[in-house]
Protein backbone atom coordinates (compact mmCIF):
# COMPACT_ATOMS: atom_id res chain seq x y z
CA UNK A 1 0.00 0.00 0.00
CA UNK A 2 1.16 3.55 -0.61
CA UNK A 3 1.39 4.55 2.98
CA UNK A 4 3.98 2.45 3.72
CA UNK A 5 6.18 3.54 1.18
CA UNK A 6 9.46 6.01 2.08
CA UNK A 7 8.77 9.33 1.53
CA UNK A 8 11.38 9.43 -0.94
CA UNK A 9 9.25 6.77 -3.34
CA UNK A 10 5.66 8.76 -2.50
CA UNK A 11 7.41 11.78 -4.01
CA UNK A 12 8.56 10.31 -6.83
CA UNK A 13 4.91 8.33 -7.38
CA UNK A 14 3.40 11.88 -7.02
CA UNK A 15 5.06 13.09 -9.66
CA UNK A 16 5.15 10.94 -12.32
CA UNK A 17 0.88 10.93 -11.36
CA UNK A 18 1.17 14.67 -12.08
CA UNK A 19 3.39 13.98 -15.60
CA UNK A 20 0.17 11.87 -16.33
CA UNK A 21 -2.02 14.63 -15.69
CA UNK A 22 -0.23 16.88 -18.26
CA UNK A 23 -0.22 14.62 -20.46
CA UNK A 24 -4.03 14.22 -20.52
CA UNK A 25 -4.03 18.29 -20.22
CA UNK A 26 -2.42 18.46 -23.27
CA UNK A 27 -5.33 16.70 -25.15
CA UNK A 28 -7.91 18.96 -24.32
CA UNK A 29 -6.06 22.35 -24.82
CA UNK A 30 -7.03 24.30 -28.14
CA UNK A 31 -5.00 27.18 -27.91
CA UNK A 32 -1.41 27.09 -28.51
CA UNK A 33 -0.49 28.99 -25.70
CA UNK A 34 -1.69 26.89 -23.39
CA UNK A 35 -0.47 24.06 -24.81
CA UNK A 36 3.44 25.49 -24.53
CA UNK A 37 2.70 26.27 -21.32
CA UNK A 38 1.65 22.77 -20.12
CA UNK A 39 4.49 21.38 -21.97
CA UNK A 40 6.89 23.98 -19.48
CA UNK A 41 4.82 22.27 -16.64
CA UNK A 42 5.67 18.82 -17.52
CA UNK A 43 8.98 19.52 -18.58
CA UNK A 44 9.45 21.07 -14.54
CA UNK A 45 7.97 18.31 -12.97
CA UNK A 46 10.30 15.95 -15.51
CA UNK A 47 13.34 17.96 -13.91
CA UNK A 48 12.00 17.06 -10.39
CA UNK A 49 11.46 14.05 -10.81
CA UNK A 50 15.38 13.57 -12.55
CA UNK A 51 16.88 15.84 -9.36
CA UNK A 52 14.46 12.93 -7.04
CA UNK A 53 16.08 10.06 -8.85
CA UNK A 54 19.77 11.61 -8.92
CA UNK A 55 19.32 12.60 -5.30
CA UNK A 56 18.57 8.55 -4.54
CA UNK A 57 21.04 6.70 -6.68
CA UNK A 58 24.92 6.33 -6.67
CA UNK A 59 25.59 7.91 -10.08
CA UNK A 60 25.28 11.23 -9.57
CA UNK A 61 25.68 12.14 -13.15
CA UNK A 62 21.77 12.32 -13.29
CA UNK A 63 22.23 16.26 -12.05
CA UNK A 64 23.43 16.66 -15.51
CA UNK A 65 20.64 15.37 -17.16
CA UNK A 66 18.55 17.36 -14.84
CA UNK A 67 20.34 20.63 -15.75
CA UNK A 68 20.17 19.81 -19.46
CA UNK A 69 16.51 18.84 -19.32
CA UNK A 70 15.68 22.33 -16.73
CA UNK A 71 17.57 24.42 -19.52
CA UNK A 72 16.51 23.09 -22.89
CA UNK A 73 12.83 21.98 -21.98
CA UNK A 74 12.00 24.70 -19.51
CA UNK A 75 13.93 27.56 -20.58
CA UNK A 76 14.98 27.02 -24.46
CA UNK A 77 11.94 25.32 -25.91
CA UNK A 78 9.28 26.88 -25.09
CA UNK A 79 10.75 30.27 -25.58
CA UNK A 80 11.38 29.22 -29.15
CA UNK A 81 8.00 28.09 -29.65
CA UNK A 82 6.35 31.43 -28.18
CA UNK A 83 8.70 33.47 -30.21
CA UNK A 84 7.60 31.33 -33.40
CA UNK A 85 3.83 32.09 -32.39
CA UNK A 86 4.22 35.54 -31.97
CA UNK A 87 6.32 35.84 -35.38
CA UNK A 88 3.60 33.40 -37.06
CA UNK A 89 0.84 35.33 -35.10
CA UNK A 90 -1.22 32.61 -34.02
CA UNK A 91 -1.16 33.25 -30.91
CA UNK A 92 -5.15 33.28 -30.68
CA UNK A 93 -5.85 30.64 -33.25
CA UNK A 94 -8.18 27.88 -31.95
CA UNK A 95 -7.83 24.18 -32.75
CA UNK A 96 -11.00 22.52 -32.90
CA UNK A 97 -11.47 19.12 -31.58
CA UNK A 98 -13.70 16.92 -32.37
CA UNK A 99 -15.14 14.85 -29.77
CA UNK A 100 -13.38 16.24 -26.33
CA UNK A 101 -14.67 13.78 -24.52
CA UNK A 102 -14.43 11.04 -26.54
CA UNK A 103 -10.60 11.89 -27.35
CA UNK A 104 -10.23 11.55 -22.98
CA UNK A 105 -11.61 8.49 -22.97
CA UNK A 106 -9.64 7.44 -26.01
CA UNK A 107 -6.82 8.37 -24.08
CA UNK A 108 -8.30 6.11 -20.63
CA UNK A 109 -8.51 3.27 -22.83
CA UNK A 110 -4.50 3.94 -23.95
CA UNK A 111 -3.24 4.10 -19.94
CA UNK A 112 -5.15 0.56 -19.03
CA UNK A 113 -3.57 -0.74 -22.30
CA UNK A 114 0.16 0.39 -21.02
CA UNK A 115 -0.89 -1.24 -17.74
CA UNK A 116 -1.75 -4.67 -18.86
CA UNK A 117 1.22 -4.73 -21.36
CA UNK A 118 3.16 -3.65 -18.59
CA UNK A 119 1.46 -5.73 -16.17
CA UNK A 120 1.85 -8.85 -18.45
CA UNK A 121 5.64 -8.76 -18.79
CA UNK A 122 6.14 -8.02 -15.11
CA UNK A 123 9.50 -8.86 -15.09
CA UNK A 124 10.91 -6.75 -12.07
CA UNK A 125 8.16 -6.24 -9.06
CA UNK A 126 9.54 -3.03 -8.00
CA UNK A 127 7.54 0.23 -7.81
CA UNK A 128 9.55 1.10 -10.89
CA UNK A 129 7.79 -1.24 -13.38
CA UNK A 130 3.90 0.84 -12.13
CA UNK A 131 5.98 4.28 -13.18
CA UNK A 132 6.94 2.54 -16.08
CA UNK A 133 3.08 2.21 -17.10
CA UNK A 134 3.20 6.20 -17.03
CA UNK A 135 6.40 6.73 -18.97
CA UNK A 136 4.45 4.95 -21.95
CA UNK A 137 1.03 6.20 -21.60
CA UNK A 138 2.91 9.54 -21.85
CA UNK A 139 4.64 8.62 -24.87
CA UNK A 140 1.35 7.05 -26.72
CA UNK A 141 -0.69 10.27 -25.69
CA UNK A 142 1.71 12.18 -27.27
CA UNK A 143 1.26 9.79 -30.26
CA UNK A 144 -2.37 11.01 -29.91
CA UNK A 145 -2.15 14.19 -29.28
CA UNK A 146 -0.07 14.22 -33.02
CA UNK A 147 -3.16 12.12 -34.43
CA UNK A 148 -5.65 14.10 -33.08
CA UNK A 149 -4.84 17.87 -33.73
CA UNK A 150 -4.33 19.40 -36.84
CA UNK A 151 -1.83 22.19 -36.56
CA UNK A 152 1.54 21.29 -36.95
CA UNK A 153 2.59 23.42 -34.08
CA UNK A 154 0.92 21.25 -32.13
CA UNK A 155 2.50 18.43 -33.50
CA UNK A 156 5.72 19.81 -32.47
CA UNK A 157 4.43 19.74 -28.76
CA UNK A 158 3.28 16.07 -28.99
CA UNK A 159 6.86 14.91 -30.30
CA UNK A 160 8.70 16.94 -27.36
CA UNK A 161 6.18 15.38 -25.15
CA UNK A 162 6.73 11.72 -26.64
CA UNK A 163 10.28 12.74 -26.25
CA UNK A 164 9.73 13.80 -22.31
CA UNK A 165 7.92 10.45 -22.25
CA UNK A 166 11.13 8.33 -23.23
CA UNK A 167 13.33 10.56 -21.12
CA UNK A 168 11.26 9.63 -17.87
CA UNK A 169 10.46 6.00 -19.26
CA UNK A 170 14.73 5.85 -19.91
CA UNK A 171 14.97 7.48 -15.73
CA UNK A 172 12.29 5.00 -14.25
CA UNK A 173 13.55 1.73 -15.92
CA UNK A 174 17.61 2.17 -16.34
CA UNK A 175 17.91 5.11 -13.95
CA UNK A 176 18.71 6.83 -16.83
CA UNK A 177 20.82 6.69 -19.89
CA UNK A 178 24.20 6.62 -20.77
CA UNK A 179 25.31 10.86 -20.71
CA UNK A 180 26.66 10.66 -24.48
CA UNK A 181 23.50 9.12 -25.74
CA UNK A 182 21.38 12.15 -23.28
CA UNK A 183 23.32 14.69 -24.81
CA UNK A 184 22.92 13.64 -28.29
CA UNK A 185 19.47 13.72 -27.87
CA UNK A 186 18.96 16.55 -26.11
CA UNK A 187 20.94 18.49 -28.90
CA UNK A 188 18.40 16.67 -31.35
CA UNK A 189 15.42 17.96 -29.81
CA UNK A 190 17.18 21.72 -29.74
CA UNK A 191 18.23 21.55 -33.78
CA UNK A 192 14.85 19.59 -34.07
CA UNK A 193 12.81 22.82 -32.50
CA UNK A 194 14.84 25.69 -35.06
CA UNK A 195 14.17 23.02 -37.89
CA UNK A 196 10.52 23.12 -36.84
CA UNK A 197 10.48 26.77 -36.95
CA UNK A 198 12.15 26.76 -40.48
CA UNK A 199 9.15 24.51 -41.59
CA UNK A 200 6.50 26.52 -39.84
CA UNK A 201 7.18 29.27 -42.22
CA UNK A 202 7.87 27.19 -45.49
CA UNK A 203 4.18 25.60 -44.86
CA UNK A 204 2.83 28.25 -44.44
CA UNK A 205 4.16 30.86 -47.06
CA UNK A 206 3.22 27.49 -49.22
CA UNK A 207 -0.15 26.36 -48.56
CA UNK A 208 -0.86 30.04 -46.37
CA UNK A 209 -2.13 27.98 -43.25
CA UNK A 210 -0.31 25.63 -40.63
CA UNK A 211 -3.50 22.71 -40.85
CA UNK A 212 -1.25 20.25 -42.17
CA UNK A 213 -4.29 18.34 -43.46
CA UNK A 214 -4.11 21.12 -46.15
CA UNK A 215 -0.91 19.33 -47.23
CA UNK A 216 -2.60 16.57 -48.19
CA UNK A 217 -3.92 18.82 -51.76
CA UNK A 218 -0.51 19.32 -52.59
CA UNK A 219 -0.39 15.86 -54.64
CA UNK A 220 0.82 15.47 -58.18
CA UNK A 221 -2.18 13.72 -59.94
CA UNK A 222 -2.30 15.48 -63.18
CA UNK A 223 -5.62 17.48 -63.48
CA UNK A 224 -7.98 15.81 -66.43
CA UNK B 1 -24.13 5.28 30.00
CA UNK B 2 -21.58 6.05 27.03
CA UNK B 3 -23.81 4.35 24.44
CA UNK B 4 -26.80 6.32 25.77
CA UNK B 5 -24.48 9.59 25.24
CA UNK B 6 -23.30 8.99 22.05
CA UNK B 7 -27.07 8.58 20.74
CA UNK B 8 -27.21 12.36 22.39
CA UNK B 9 -24.40 13.55 20.90
CA UNK B 10 -25.01 12.66 17.74
CA UNK B 11 -28.42 14.02 17.77
CA UNK B 12 -27.03 17.73 18.99
CA UNK B 13 -24.27 17.44 16.35
CA UNK B 14 -27.16 16.96 13.89
CA UNK B 15 -28.72 20.21 15.51
CA UNK B 16 -25.99 22.07 15.74
CA UNK B 17 -25.46 20.95 11.27
CA UNK B 18 -28.55 22.51 10.77
CA UNK B 19 -28.76 25.71 12.85
CA UNK B 20 -24.90 26.44 11.96
CA UNK B 21 -25.58 25.69 8.04
CA UNK B 22 -26.64 29.67 7.35
CA UNK B 23 -23.99 30.90 9.15
CA UNK B 24 -21.19 29.49 6.83
CA UNK B 25 -23.50 31.13 3.83
CA UNK B 26 -23.73 34.26 6.00
CA UNK B 27 -19.78 34.07 6.08
CA UNK B 28 -18.87 32.99 2.32
CA UNK B 29 -20.98 36.10 1.14
CA UNK B 30 -19.97 38.23 4.00
CA UNK B 31 -15.89 37.35 3.08
CA UNK B 32 -16.68 37.85 -0.90
CA UNK B 33 -18.22 41.67 0.15
CA UNK B 34 -15.07 42.04 2.20
CA UNK B 35 -12.39 40.87 -0.52
CA UNK B 36 -14.67 43.42 -3.13
CA UNK B 37 -13.88 46.47 -0.72
CA UNK B 38 -17.47 46.02 -0.08
CA UNK B 39 -18.84 46.52 3.72
CA UNK B 40 -21.43 43.52 2.96
CA UNK B 41 -24.27 42.13 4.86
CA UNK B 42 -23.90 41.06 8.89
CA UNK B 43 -22.96 37.06 8.48
CA UNK B 44 -26.10 36.75 10.06
CA UNK B 45 -28.37 38.17 7.74
CA UNK B 46 -29.41 34.39 6.21
CA UNK B 47 -30.93 33.64 9.45
CA UNK B 48 -33.13 37.28 8.70
CA UNK B 49 -34.00 36.45 5.28
CA UNK B 50 -35.33 33.25 6.83
CA UNK B 51 -37.47 34.35 9.23
CA UNK B 52 -38.57 36.77 7.03
CA UNK B 53 -39.89 34.11 4.43
CA UNK B 54 -41.16 32.11 7.59
CA UNK B 55 -43.62 34.87 8.72
CA UNK B 56 -44.97 35.85 4.91
CA UNK B 57 -48.00 34.23 3.39
CA UNK B 58 -47.31 31.25 1.04
CA UNK B 59 -48.97 31.88 -2.34
CA UNK B 60 -49.21 28.61 -4.73
CA UNK B 61 -50.33 28.78 -8.13
CA UNK B 62 -53.68 27.44 -8.93
CA UNK B 63 -52.75 24.69 -10.82
CA UNK B 64 -49.88 23.21 -8.55
CA UNK B 65 -50.12 19.47 -7.81
CA UNK B 66 -49.27 17.68 -4.53
CA UNK B 67 -45.88 17.30 -5.69
CA UNK B 68 -45.40 20.95 -5.67
CA UNK B 69 -46.83 21.31 -2.11
CA UNK B 70 -44.72 18.50 -0.12
CA UNK B 71 -41.30 19.20 -2.14
CA UNK B 72 -40.42 21.48 -0.34
CA UNK B 73 -40.78 19.18 2.94
CA UNK B 74 -39.37 16.58 1.58
CA UNK B 75 -35.97 18.52 0.27
CA UNK B 76 -36.14 19.87 3.47
CA UNK B 77 -36.18 16.06 5.51
CA UNK B 78 -33.89 14.66 2.96
CA UNK B 79 -31.53 17.27 3.42
CA UNK B 80 -31.47 17.09 7.49
CA UNK B 81 -31.34 12.95 7.17
CA UNK B 82 -27.83 13.39 4.78
CA UNK B 83 -26.50 15.92 7.04
CA UNK B 84 -27.19 13.51 9.90
CA UNK B 85 -24.49 11.27 8.67
CA UNK B 86 -21.62 13.72 7.97
CA UNK B 87 -19.63 13.61 10.62
CA UNK B 88 -18.77 17.14 12.06
CA UNK B 89 -17.08 16.45 14.99
CA UNK B 90 -17.17 13.05 15.97
CA UNK B 91 -16.19 10.39 13.14
CA UNK B 92 -17.83 7.62 14.49
CA UNK B 93 -21.25 8.60 15.55
CA UNK B 94 -23.95 5.82 15.35
CA UNK B 95 -25.73 7.94 12.70
CA UNK B 96 -22.39 8.09 10.46
CA UNK B 97 -22.35 3.91 10.87
CA UNK B 98 -25.28 3.68 8.67
CA UNK B 99 -24.13 5.91 5.83
CA UNK B 100 -23.24 4.11 2.85
CA UNK B 101 -21.17 6.20 0.93
CA UNK B 102 -23.51 5.36 -2.22
CA UNK B 103 -26.67 5.87 -0.22
CA UNK B 104 -26.03 9.94 0.11
CA UNK B 105 -25.38 10.20 -3.75
CA UNK B 106 -28.96 8.18 -3.61
CA UNK B 107 -31.09 10.38 -1.82
CA UNK B 108 -29.29 13.58 -2.87
CA UNK B 109 -29.96 12.22 -6.20
CA UNK B 110 -34.14 11.43 -4.64
CA UNK B 111 -34.23 15.43 -3.77
CA UNK B 112 -33.18 17.00 -6.79
CA UNK B 113 -35.53 14.38 -8.86
CA UNK B 114 -38.33 16.05 -6.79
CA UNK B 115 -36.90 19.69 -7.17
CA UNK B 116 -36.95 19.20 -10.73
CA UNK B 117 -40.54 17.97 -10.95
CA UNK B 118 -41.87 20.79 -9.31
CA UNK B 119 -40.12 23.19 -11.04
CA UNK B 120 -41.83 21.74 -14.39
CA UNK B 121 -45.02 21.22 -12.25
CA UNK B 122 -46.59 24.97 -12.70
CA UNK B 123 -45.90 25.17 -16.42
CA UNK B 124 -43.94 28.07 -16.51
CA UNK B 125 -40.72 28.87 -19.12
CA UNK B 126 -38.15 29.31 -16.55
CA UNK B 127 -39.42 26.65 -14.00
CA UNK B 128 -38.67 24.28 -17.02
CA UNK B 129 -35.76 25.34 -18.21
CA UNK B 130 -33.86 25.28 -14.63
CA UNK B 131 -35.27 21.78 -14.04
CA UNK B 132 -33.90 20.98 -17.46
CA UNK B 133 -30.45 22.55 -16.84
CA UNK B 134 -30.40 20.66 -13.39
CA UNK B 135 -31.11 17.57 -14.43
CA UNK B 136 -28.13 18.00 -17.97
CA UNK B 137 -25.50 19.09 -15.16
CA UNK B 138 -25.77 16.86 -12.91
CA UNK B 139 -26.42 13.79 -15.23
CA UNK B 140 -22.85 14.64 -15.99
CA UNK B 141 -21.40 15.45 -11.85
CA UNK B 142 -22.83 12.15 -10.80
CA UNK B 143 -21.41 9.84 -12.59
CA UNK B 144 -17.73 11.52 -11.53
CA UNK B 145 -18.97 11.83 -8.00
CA UNK B 146 -19.56 8.22 -7.53
CA UNK B 147 -16.23 7.45 -9.22
CA UNK B 148 -14.37 9.97 -6.83
CA UNK B 149 -16.37 7.75 -3.97
CA UNK B 150 -15.21 4.79 -5.71
CA UNK B 151 -11.69 6.21 -5.27
CA UNK B 152 -12.19 6.74 -1.46
CA UNK B 153 -13.88 3.54 -1.09
CA UNK B 154 -10.97 1.01 -2.98
CA UNK B 155 -8.84 3.44 -0.25
CA UNK B 156 -10.42 2.36 2.88
CA UNK B 157 -11.97 -0.86 1.58
CA UNK B 158 -15.37 -0.09 2.67
CA UNK B 159 -18.09 2.10 0.94
CA UNK B 160 -19.26 2.76 5.05
CA UNK B 161 -18.60 6.73 5.59
CA UNK B 162 -17.24 6.22 8.60
CA UNK B 163 -15.27 3.57 8.08
CA UNK B 164 -13.78 5.49 5.09
CA UNK B 165 -13.00 8.44 7.04
CA UNK B 166 -11.74 6.17 9.99
CA UNK B 167 -8.91 4.71 7.42
CA UNK B 168 -8.44 8.22 6.94
CA UNK B 169 -7.59 9.74 10.31
CA UNK B 170 -5.70 6.96 10.85
CA UNK B 171 -3.33 6.32 7.86
CA UNK B 172 -0.12 8.70 8.51
CA UNK B 173 0.47 9.84 5.41
CA UNK B 174 3.41 12.09 5.44
CA UNK B 175 1.93 13.33 1.36
CA UNK B 176 -1.06 13.15 -0.23
CA UNK B 177 -1.45 9.84 -1.83
CA UNK B 178 -1.90 10.68 -6.21
CA UNK B 179 -5.61 8.69 -6.07
CA UNK B 180 -6.46 11.67 -3.22
CA UNK B 181 -4.78 14.40 -4.97
CA UNK B 182 -7.56 13.92 -7.98
CA UNK B 183 -10.07 12.92 -6.37
CA UNK B 184 -9.48 16.13 -3.92
CA UNK B 185 -9.25 18.21 -7.43
CA UNK B 186 -12.33 16.18 -9.45
CA UNK B 187 -14.73 16.69 -5.84
CA UNK B 188 -13.76 20.25 -5.42
CA UNK B 189 -15.32 21.09 -9.16
CA UNK B 190 -18.35 18.77 -8.53
CA UNK B 191 -19.51 20.08 -5.25
CA UNK B 192 -19.07 23.78 -6.89
CA UNK B 193 -20.92 22.26 -9.77
CA UNK B 194 -23.57 21.04 -7.17
CA UNK B 195 -23.91 23.63 -4.74
CA UNK B 196 -24.40 26.36 -7.73
CA UNK B 197 -21.45 28.13 -6.86
CA UNK B 198 -19.76 30.67 -9.18
CA UNK B 199 -17.67 29.00 -12.48
CA UNK B 200 -21.27 26.96 -13.06
CA UNK B 201 -23.95 28.73 -11.47
CA UNK B 202 -23.76 32.55 -9.60
CA UNK B 203 -26.08 32.43 -6.15
CA UNK B 204 -26.39 36.15 -6.00
CA UNK B 205 -27.90 36.94 -8.77
CA UNK B 206 -31.31 36.08 -10.29
CA UNK B 207 -30.57 36.91 -13.96
CA UNK B 208 -33.01 35.08 -15.45
CA UNK B 209 -30.63 33.26 -18.67
CA UNK B 210 -28.08 31.86 -17.02
CA UNK B 211 -29.15 31.05 -13.54
CA UNK B 212 -29.77 27.32 -12.85
CA UNK B 213 -31.11 26.85 -9.48
CA UNK B 214 -33.04 29.86 -8.82
CA UNK B 215 -35.49 29.38 -12.05
CA UNK B 216 -36.51 26.13 -10.50
CA UNK B 217 -37.71 27.35 -7.23
CA UNK B 218 -39.48 31.10 -8.96
CA UNK B 219 -42.68 29.69 -7.80
CA UNK B 220 -41.63 29.18 -4.30
CA UNK B 221 -42.67 31.90 -1.95
CA UNK B 222 -43.55 32.39 1.75
CA UNK B 223 -42.51 28.89 4.32
CA UNK B 224 -42.07 27.01 1.05
CA UNK B 225 -39.05 29.24 -0.40
CA UNK B 226 -37.69 29.57 3.02
CA UNK B 227 -37.41 25.37 3.64
CA UNK B 228 -35.65 24.81 0.27
CA UNK B 229 -33.28 27.67 0.62
CA UNK B 230 -32.25 26.30 4.22
CA UNK B 231 -31.83 23.03 2.46
CA UNK B 232 -29.83 24.45 -0.32
CA UNK B 233 -27.49 26.12 2.71
CA UNK B 234 -27.81 22.77 4.45
CA UNK B 235 -26.38 21.08 1.25
CA UNK B 236 -23.66 23.68 0.61
CA UNK B 237 -22.35 22.84 4.67
CA UNK B 238 -22.33 19.09 3.53
CA UNK B 239 -20.75 19.50 0.85
CA UNK B 240 -18.09 21.99 2.71
CA UNK B 241 -17.90 19.73 5.86
CA UNK B 242 -17.46 16.16 3.76
CA UNK B 243 -14.55 17.80 1.84
CA UNK B 244 -12.82 18.50 5.30
CA UNK B 245 -13.61 15.05 6.63
CA UNK B 246 -12.56 13.31 4.25
CA UNK B 247 -9.36 15.05 2.56
CA UNK B 248 -8.27 17.00 5.63
CA UNK B 249 -9.44 15.00 8.48
CA UNK B 250 -6.90 15.38 11.29
CA UNK B 251 -8.54 16.73 14.18
CA UNK B 252 -11.74 14.54 14.21
CA UNK B 253 -12.59 13.13 16.85
CA UNK B 254 -13.38 9.18 17.63
CA UNK B 255 -13.88 8.86 21.29
CA UNK B 256 -15.67 10.98 23.79
CA UNK B 257 -13.95 12.58 25.91
CA UNK B 258 -14.13 16.83 26.47
CA UNK B 259 -10.56 16.74 25.30
CA UNK B 260 -10.94 15.31 22.25
CA UNK B 261 -14.18 17.10 21.42
CA UNK B 262 -12.67 20.55 21.85
CA UNK B 263 -9.80 19.99 19.54
CA UNK B 264 -11.98 18.81 17.31
CA UNK B 265 -14.44 21.99 17.21
CA UNK B 266 -11.75 23.59 17.25
CA UNK B 267 -10.07 21.88 14.26
CA UNK B 268 -13.49 22.07 12.27
CA UNK B 269 -14.22 26.02 12.66
CA UNK B 270 -10.34 26.44 11.74
CA UNK B 271 -10.77 24.26 8.44
CA UNK B 272 -14.33 25.78 7.76
CA UNK B 273 -12.94 29.59 7.96
CA UNK B 274 -10.04 27.95 5.79
CA UNK B 275 -12.34 26.84 3.45
CA UNK B 276 -14.44 29.29 3.16
CA UNK B 277 -11.89 32.12 2.81
CA UNK B 278 -10.29 29.74 -0.46
CA UNK B 279 -13.35 29.85 -2.16
CA UNK B 280 -14.72 33.42 -1.48
CA UNK B 281 -10.92 34.38 -2.99
CA UNK B 282 -12.04 31.31 -5.73
CA UNK B 283 -14.85 33.03 -6.33
CA UNK B 284 -14.10 36.39 -7.01
CA UNK B 285 -11.47 35.94 -9.25
CA UNK B 286 -13.14 33.92 -11.32
CA UNK B 287 -16.16 34.42 -14.07
CA UNK B 288 -19.49 32.41 -14.67
CA UNK B 289 -18.60 30.20 -17.56
CA UNK B 290 -20.99 30.39 -20.35
CA UNK B 291 -23.65 27.33 -19.77
CA UNK B 292 -22.17 25.24 -22.48
CA UNK B 293 -19.08 24.87 -21.55
CA UNK B 294 -19.69 23.59 -17.99
CA UNK B 295 -20.45 20.23 -20.09
CA UNK B 296 -16.46 21.01 -20.60
CA UNK B 297 -15.49 21.79 -17.00
CA UNK B 298 -17.75 18.32 -15.57
CA UNK B 299 -16.04 16.09 -17.71
CA UNK B 300 -12.80 17.38 -16.90
CA UNK B 301 -13.93 16.42 -13.61
CA UNK B 302 -14.69 13.14 -14.31
CA UNK B 303 -11.51 12.63 -16.17
CA UNK B 304 -10.05 13.54 -12.78
CA UNK B 305 -12.28 11.21 -10.84
CA UNK B 306 -10.90 8.61 -13.44
CA UNK B 307 -7.12 9.31 -12.93
CA UNK B 308 -7.90 8.95 -9.19
CA UNK B 309 -9.30 5.66 -9.83
CA UNK B 310 -6.07 4.75 -12.22
CA UNK B 311 -3.70 6.33 -10.29
CA UNK B 312 -4.71 3.92 -6.98
CA UNK B 313 -4.56 0.89 -9.37
CA UNK B 314 -1.87 1.63 -11.02
CA UNK B 315 0.80 3.39 -8.84
CA UNK B 316 -0.64 2.33 -5.17
CA UNK B 317 -1.59 -1.22 -5.25
CA UNK B 318 1.44 -3.90 -5.34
Amino acid sequence: MFSFLPTYDQLEIIISALLLLTAFIFLTQNRISNLITTFTWQSILLTIATTLQAYGNVNKELYISAAITFIFKVLFIPYFLRVFVKKLDIRHKVSNIKHPFLLLMGAVVIVLFCYHLVAANKIALNMNSNITVVAMAIVLLGMLLLITHHKAISHVIGFMSMENGIFFAALVATNGMPMAVELGIAFDVLVAVVLFGVFFFHIRSSIDTLNVDRLNILNERVKE
Amino acid sequence: MVGYMIWVFALLQTILFVAAAPLLSGLVKWLKCRLQNRRGSSILQPYRSLKKLFKKETIVANNASFIFHFTPYLIFTITILISATIPLIIANSPFTYIADIIVLIGLFALARFFLALSGLDIGTAFGGMGSSREMMLSSLAEPALLLAFFTLAMNAESTNLSTIIQHFITTKHLLFSPSLIFTALGFVIIAVAETGRIPIDNPDTHLELTMIHEAMILEYSGHHLALIEWASQIKFMIYCVLFVDLFFPFGLATSLTLNVIGISCLALLAKLFFLSFTLSIAEINLAKIRLFRAPYLLSFAFLLCLLGVLNHIILEVR
